[in-house]
């Protein structure tokens, strides 16, 4: 459903795109197959790696430790993952829904995924470059601390 | 000039991507044979899993990424600018959010934008909150994950997570500001 919602608009503004400014169109496509062969090996790992884990990983062992027994100590290490790891979010949604498939509870993935996009480890030096050391500890611990209640709220609407 | 350096240069990415692919390829299909040989069972699981959630990926992720390519022909960098240095209030910060979802590149390239437009005095909460809207709550991101996580999940993520991200953005406004004043 999304996807055809999606593959629906796109397809409109691309012939929109073609049909009032052909270079632009074609620099767009240049642009889309540019990102798309960048993100490329990054999505062949993760589709293994979702493979493997439903393969190799017995269902209990993920409830066990994703599952729904939350504890304040799960939370914040699935928030410190997400906010370490720089796995671009398109490609770390698909790896949250198998996680989800997989018997995790949407806490942990919900912070996991609210940290990777909000709090950024390794684009830290630019960030402190760009904006400054006291934007950019303020953001990123005021992130932390929301992404943690952000989930927690989650796990219980849920 | 300028253009064909451009061109080459597309030409480079492009091609580092495919080998960098084909050299993942070969370094996953290896291990996968190996750990076949180990434990067939599991990886013939391991496959079917696989092959659903790459065919599932193969049904968004093109027109996502076309998505992102029109993006970035149809909104100029220099239009952020235009619009988020002039307009503060309710009016401004609602343009944040906006100009915040729409399907452009990467967190690094929205720091340079932010740091230019604190350097034009736009209000930081309103630059805060492009800057969160920017990481976390993109169009294209939201669509792949209301299909994978489901629209319940991605639509209360997207509210608690723009309620903080205005919340952060005062905060950050409000403290940056009282320590100017006592300096």
């Amino acid at each position: 459903m999304v996807a055809i919602i999606i593959n629906g608009i796109t397809l409109s503004l691309l012939i929109f795109t073609i049909l009032k400014n052909k270079t632009k169109a074609k620099k767009a496509l240049v642009m889309s197959l540019v990102k798309a062969v960048n993100l490329l090996p990054m999505m062949l790992v993760i589709i293994v790696l979702i493979g493997l884990i439903f393969g190799f990983i017995p269902p209990e062992m993920i409830r066990n430790y994703l599952g729904s027994n939350e504890s304040i100590l799960q939370i914040v290490l699935a928030s410190l993952f997400g906010a370490i790891t720089m796995i671009p979010s398109l490609v770390a949604l698909p790896l949250a829904g198998s996680l989800i498939e997989a018997g995790a509870s949407y806490t942990p993935v919900a912070a996991f995924i609210t940290t990777l996009t909000m709090v950024g480890f390794i684009t830290l030096p630019v960030e402190l470059k760009e904006l400054g050391k006291k934007i950019t500890i303020l953001r990123n611990v005021f992130a932390f601390i929301f992404a943690i209640i952000i989930s927690l709220i989650i796990g219980v609407l849920m | 000039m300028k253009k064909d350096k451009e061109k080459t240069n597309v030409k480079d990415k492009i091609k580092n991507g495919i080998y960098k692919s084909i050299k993942y390829i070969l370094i996953i299909g290896i291990i996968l044979i190996v750990l076949y040989i180990f434990f067939p069972e599991q990886i013939k699981s391991t496959m079917d899993i696989s092959q659903r959630y790459g065919l599932e990926m193969i049904t968004i992720f093109p027109a996502v990424l076309i998505l992102m390519g029109l993006a970035d022909v149809w909104v100029p960098k220099s239009l952020i600018n235009k619009y988020l240095g002039k307009n503060s209030g309710l009016k401004g910060m609602l343009l944040s959010i906006f100009l915040g979802t729409l399907p452009t590149g990467p967190l690094y390239i929205a720091f340079p934008i932010a740091a230019e437009l604190l350097r034009k005095k736009a209000r930081i909460s309103n630059v805060m909150i492009f800057l969160g809207v920017w990481a976390s709550l993109k169009i294209p991101q939201i669509s792949v994950e209301i299909k994978f996580l489901g629209v319940k999940f991605a639509s209360i993520r997207f509210i608690f997570t723009l309620i903080s991200i205005i919340i952060i953005g005062y905060l950050i406004e409000m403290i940056v500001e009282k320590s100017e004043v006592k300096v």
